[in-house]
């Protein structure tokens, strides 16, 4: 009776799913969020502790991050860089969320243009934010 | 599951009252988030310089140390509710319970940390000798 195995259809896996903005921004809303909130949270928070220490201690945490002239070194780089862009895609894929939590955008042109929008706005204003910073000052 | 009346089979199952809490608060401090981080960029953008002294004598306004502080508060608390989904999500049984204690510690000893110092600094403006 039930000795063979029978050839079931599986139900689809994640592997066969075909990658969309949707799914993109979703996950990176995710991993941006909790990365903020573990590395952010570790570096800002050793920043404040160490300016409230005194300007040894402050001189030491900006010594990991910058170079013997004041510029950024490459962890530098990459910490700032990398939080303030996981801060302009979190921000803005949290506000997408906002209009989705109303019960707008979920019709499926609209809904992948808000995706594609976060992932564009992130990078504008990452860009514009260091380009003021580093040269526009 | 008793076997008693049909109330007595339901009562108790149900809701635990506050399954709104979390999700309204998790919106609560996005608009907030959004304000306050939005100024935070601007401010930190907007400093002449990175050194202690600029800094310090930034903190030393209370129109930083203020919003500042409601930021840091703001943020981790949404980032509390954010790590608490996440712990949800993906560890399980006994992992889970160690993980969320761990979350917590992080969280509110980051908090007094960070308001202990923008406080520190606040209050101390100009009186730290280099």
């Amino acid at each position: 009776m039930a000795t063979k195995p029978v050839q079931r259809p599986l139900s689809p896996h994640l592997g066969i799913y075909k990658w969309g903005p949707a799914m993109l921004v979703s996950i990176l809303h995710r991993a941006t969020g909790d990365g903020m909130a573990l590395v952010g949270t570790f570096l800002v928070v050793a920043w404040l502790a160490c300016a409230a220490a005194g300007p040894d201690a402050y001189a030491a945490f900006m010594g990991w991050f910058t170079q013997a002239d004041g510029g950024l070194n490459p962890l530098g780089y990459l910490v700032g860089i990398g939080l303030t862009w996981s801060l302009f895609q979190h921000m803005a894929s949290g506000v997408r969320h906002l209009f989705l939590d109303v019960g707008a955008g979920y019709e499926l042109r609209v809904n992948r243009q808000g995706a594609v929008a976060t992932i564009a706005f992130s990078a504008v204003a990452t860009i514009a934010f260091w380009a003021f910073v580093l040269v526009g000052k | 599951m008793g076997s008693g009346s049909s109330i007595g089979r339901v009562r108790g199952l149900g809701s635990a009252k506050e399954g709104a809490h979390h999700w309204w608060n998790q919106r609560l401090t996005a608009g907030s988030n959004l304000l306050l981080t939005l100024w935070f960029l601007v401010s930190v953008a907007l400093l002449p310089a990175y050194d202690w002294a600029t800094v310090s004598a930034w903190l030393g306004s209370a129109w930083a140390a203020v919003p500042l502080a409601l930021m840091l508060l703001s943020v981790l608390y949404h980032a509390r509710l954010g790590l608490q989904v996440v712990i949800e999500d993906y560890a399980h049984a006994e992992t889970r319970v160690v993980l969320m204690v761990l979350m917590h510690f992080f969280i509110v000893g980051a908090g007094a940390v960070a308001l202990f110092s923008i406080l520190k600094l606040a209050f101390t403006a100009g009186a730290i000798v280099p």
